[in-house]
């Protein structure tokens, strides 16, 4: 029985990883206003540039940082087009997307070819923490990568409402005007969190490729960036609710797993649908008063309006 | 005089120009790949238009498009995106796919319509799922869509392997995933002997039915007010919940609709291959960049639609004659959006230029 | 309209070249084939990509031309792919995915002068008056009993777990006859099944593949192209594997034991044959590890190279 625990559990960490760097990152954007639905296409470059940066020069360090440059490029991308230029976000995304998935497999098939794998991130146990029984081979022996997404919650948390930045960030996703009548640059905010935005998703796809997967392959992703978007309306801008909701998603998508592997007789395409009933059905329980999503979300700003 | 006329035919240029812009960028791809882009541009002109069946193809491609655009055009007007587009699709197809399947002995052109109805009918409550879950316990749309769009998905898989699979199949021991072929019955006549079907007119007239619903009907008016000034909806007494379901509804209804013509008019019965790109076309989403690129007006979705599905249906010609890897086609694809949705705002601004110039004279 | 002259006289400049080299001249043998995942995905679509590549390495390019379209699921795409391939000309066009099949119903009947090819399939609609359709299978069980036989004899705890992307077709097949290989050799032996509702899911088959080694397994398998995942953990917590369709071994030589490799030549070489006598359609090829279009290829370095390795290093104590 525990050891069954510690499997499932294990499995939704790790399955969890790369919805929350995405997700966390689109909650940063959204709350300054912007909404990206290219996440997908983001991720699928960063897991590629890591992946072929690992494969060339097998420095792992590197191919995390390949992956987060890219990243920030998509995330410049994103941000001129939806801030700058004032782009229908929600469409603008979904070409993001398709560019994104295009631009990978692309290159992947110019640059790679047949289908390799790489020695990626291996796991590390934290000393001390790791030996604490159940506990720490849950938590505490997990790949390096893993830690990173984990410690990012409270990361982005106290960032979001601990510091000036944080407010301002929130600010120009709410109240725009006020925030720029204030003397905060609403057009550098919001470069900033969608490049920021932009480098976590690269870092969720290299989760991916160099650490979790150790492989890359066309559409690697298979839709996990709309998963991440829709995480942060469950978690309602908050991080530690954005967490539940991957950690949910994920230990679900886990049991089912595990259910179909024990042979217990129920059709595999129920099994697959549970992850996604249970989050709407979390979701319409936990039915408080409306929330609110930030005032501004989806709308450029324009000084005057 | 002149000088404006000039001014706004170069205003709705700008997204031609960015489309060209974009088809530049992937000629220099192609070239880089040793192909002759020449060539390959010729390929995707002939690809679309360059004879009947071409034609054909592009107008059976943009129809499912038309349909969702259609969809697509009311939520948005209300404010509400929409992108449950693939799982309404296939919640239309599969229950006109079942009706046609279990009544064998009516009509066709009874059953054509039955079935038509209840896939526009089950697209509405595919969507309405996602609607009374805002309504009632203020679930996000965007993740109840996404998320509704799996669940139909894996509920398709399973149909198609068990409870509908072809009796044919079961017996052969192949087992391939996908329904008994529909009775020619039911099939949707062609227009003219290629795969041009009746559905197209079909979703014309929807299109002109959507444009008289959401201008000259009050609750259209309210739709449309709603998406321009939620806060003046609300002033006025509009129930704006409300509305704003009503518009996903519609919205779920015509996309269902649409599925359910290319069940009978193009593929004439079900299939999967894990996911339900295979069977969509991600016409779902491809329809929300038709919309966008009809400027949310109904009749604008239709050369919008066409163009899209010309777009599609010659870019892979292009991939045929050339042998270029499709993922450039891809890519190709998404810049193309990415470029036509950004010179949006060199429109805009050129409009604005022109009214402010006409508020000095 | 100058570039379109110089085009033309170009044209009739190497006509008359080739004329005058080869004389009466066989026109190279065209083909077309769609397929529905990328050329590169080490299982269904490659070994169609790598057999068309052996032939015409064999015939030579000047008789044997082919192209491709791939990435073609979106099923009517790949229906206006076919009927453009048709109409251009092509000798045969290959749909190399049960999907194809409804496509193929409509359009061959267009273009009785051409050939064309369904796999996997059993079924060439002759009972439907089609006569230019091929059908062609792999008989995946078979390896996959071979696979079932050496994977219940390598593990020791006796429990053997199985990713797959949706119960068809030769997932389906290769499956069945796995299990039935394993059960016939240890009939004791545990296989648990894994169905992950996708063909590209990799992360999913990656922690398939976890969980299938939490609850005791010690041998893998599994079928199409998201098992690289799978592959890739088995690698990392050296549990042994099975592979099919494609030779995976390059993905993890120290734990891929043996693989069931397809060779679709079994089945081209003689429809080629055939369209240039004239016969386009009817017959149905079957890959068998008789007729060798099945081969079981093993790697000795998974399969006793541990072994070897212990010995060496005086783990193990022979006692004679």
């Amino acid at each position: 029985m525990e050891a069954i625990i510690i499997g499932i559990a294990k499995s939704a960490i790790r399955l969890a990883t790369p919805y929350l760097y995405a997700s966390i990152g689109e909650t940063i954007g959204q709350l300054s206003g912007v909404l990206n639905l290219g996440v997908d296409g983001v991720m699928l470059m960063g897991a590629f540039s890591a992946f072929y940066t690992v494969l060339k020069t097998g420095n792992l360090i590197l191919g995390l940082l390949a992956a987060i440059v890219v990243g920030a490029i998509f995330g410049l991308l994103i941000a001129f087009v939806n801030v700058t230029l004032k782009a229908e976000q929600g469409i603008s995304g979904i070409g993001v997307y398709i560019f994104g998935l295009g631009l990978s497999s692309f290159l992947f098939r110019t640059m790679v070819g047949t289908v390799e794998t790489v020695s990626g991130f291996p796991p590390l146990s934290v000393p001390l923490l790791s030996n604490i029984p159940i506990v720490g081979e849950i938590f505490f022996q997990q790949n390096i990568l893993v830690y990173g997404a984990f410690a990012l919650v409270p990361l982005t948390w106290f960032i979001l409402n601990k510091t000036p930045l944080g407010l301002s960030i929130r600010a120009v996703g709410q109240h725009p005007e006020a925030a720029d009548s204030l003397g905060v640059n609403i057009v550098h905010i919001r470069y900033l969190t969608v490049i920021f935005g932009g480098m976590l998703s690269g870092i969720a796809g290299a989760s991916l490729s160099i650490a979790l997967l150790n492989v890359f392959q066309q559409n690697l992703t298979n839709g996990m960036g709309f998963i991440a978007v829709a995480l942060v309306y469950f978690g309602a801008w908050r991080p530690l609710s954005v967490l539940s909701g991957a950690l949910l998603f994920s230990t679900v998508n886990a049991i089912q797993i595990w259910v179909q592997v024990k042979g217990i007789n129920i059709p595999s395409d129920f099994t697959l649908m549970l992850p996604y009933i249970v989050t709407i059905a979390v979701l319409a329980a936990m039915a408080k008063r409306r929330i609110h999503p930030p005032a501004a979300l989806n709308k450029p700003f324009e000084r005057g309006e | 005089m002149k000088y404006r006329n000039i001014r706004e035919i170069s205003m709705s240029l700008i997204p031609l120009a960015a489309f060209l812009l974009a088809l530049l960028i992937g000629t220099i791809m192609i070239a880089f790949l040793g192909a002759n882009p020449l060539i390959a541009f010729q390929a995707l002109l002939k690809g679309a238009f360059g004879s009947m069946n071409a034609i054909a193809d592009t107008v059976v491609k943009a129809t499912p498009l038309l349909f969702v655009g259609l969809g697509i055009c009311i939520a948005f007007r209300a404010g509400v995106l929409n992108i449950g587009g693939e799982g309404q699709l296939v919640a239309g197809a599969l229950s006109a796919t079942i009706v046609c399947l279990n009544f064998p002995n009516l009509p066709g052109w009874i059953l054509i319509i039955i079935a038509l109805t209840i896939g526009l009918l089950c697209g509405a409550i595919w969507a309405g799922i996602a609607g009374f879950l805002k309504a009632y316990f203020n679930v996000n749309e965007i993740l109840s869509t996404i998320m509704l769009n799996y669940i139909a998905a894996y509920g398709m898989n399973y149909l198609l392997s068990g409870p509908i699979m072809d009796p044919l199949q079961i017996r052969l021991g192949s087992f391939i995933p996908q329904t008994a072929r529909l009775p020619q019955a039911v099939d949707l006549p062609r227009l003219i002997p290629t795969r041009l079907h009746f559905g197209t007119i079909i979703a014309i007239v929807f299109a002109i039915l959507v444009y008289v619903f959401l201008w000259r009907t009050t609750i259209g008016f309210r739709i449309r007010m709603i998406g321009q000034n939620i806060q003046a909806s609300r002033a006025s007494g509009i129930n704006v919940q409300k509305y704003m379901v009503l518009a996903f509804i519609l919205s779920g209804a015509l996309v269902g609709l649409g599925g359910a013509i290319e069940v009978l008019g193009v593929h004439h019965r079900i299939f999967t291959d894990g996911s339900v790109s295979g069977f969509t076309g991600s016409a779902g989403f491809n329809g929300i960049v038709a919309a966008l690129f009809g400027q949310l007006h109904p009749i604008g979705t239709i050369p919008a639609s066409l163009l899209l599905g010309a777009l599609l249906t010659g870019a892979n010609k292009m991939q045929r004659v050339v042998q270029v890897p499709s993922a450039l086609i891809g890519a190709l694809n998404g810049l193309i959006v990415i470029f036509v949705v950004g010179s949006e705002y060199l429109r805009r601004r050129q409009t604005r230029r022109v009214e402010r110039n006409e508020l000095k004279k | 309209m100058k570039l379109k002259k110089i085009i033309i006289v170009l044209t009739l400049i190497s006509i008359f070249v080739l004329s005058l080299g080869f004389g009466a001249s066989a026109k190279p043998f065209r083909v077309a084939v769609i397929m529905p995942s990328s050329i590169n995905d080490l299982a269904f679509s490659q070994s169609m990509y790598d057999a068309l590549i052996a032939v015409q390495k064999e015939m030579g390019k000047e008789n044997f031309e082919f192209v491709y379209s791939e990435n073609m699921f979106v099923v009517a795409d790949a229906a206006a792919a076919i009927r453009d391939y048709a109409s251009e000309g092509y000798d045969q066009v290959i749909a190399h995915g049960s999907q194809y099949g409804s496509s193929l119903v409509e359009i061959a009947p267009d273009f009785p002068n051409t050939s064309f090819a369904w796999g996997t399939s059993v079924s060439t609609f002759s009972d439907q008056g089609i006569t230019n359709v091929f059908a062609y299978e792999a008989r995946s069980e078979e390896g996959g009993y071979v696979c079932g036989v050496l994977a219940a004899k390598l593990s020791q705890t006796g429990i053997i777990g199985v990713i797959g992307p949706i119960e068809t077709g030769d997932a389906k097949l290769y499956v069945d006859g796995f299990k039935i290989g394993v059960l016939a050799t240890k009939p004791k032996a545990q296989v648990n099944v894994n169905w992950i509702g996708s063909f590209s899911d990799v992360a999913l088959a990656s922690e398939a593949a976890q969980t299938h080694i939490n609850v005791g397994a010690d041998v893998l398998t599994g079928t199409a192209q998201m098992v690289v995942g799978a592959i890739g953990v088995a690698r990392q917590r050296g549990v042994l594997w099975f592979g099919t369709q494609a030779d995976q071994t390059s993905l993890a030589p120290e734990v891929v034991v043996a693989n069931q490799v397809y060779d679709w030549t079994v089945a081209l070489k003689p429809m080629i044959q055939l369209v240039k006598e004239g016969t386009r359609g009817g017959n149905i090829y079957v890959l068998t590890l008789a007729n060798g279009g099945l081969k079981m290829v093993v790697n000795q370095e998974a399969l006793i190279g541990k072994t070897i390795k212990d010995i060496i290093e005086g783990k193990i104590d022979i006692k004679l």
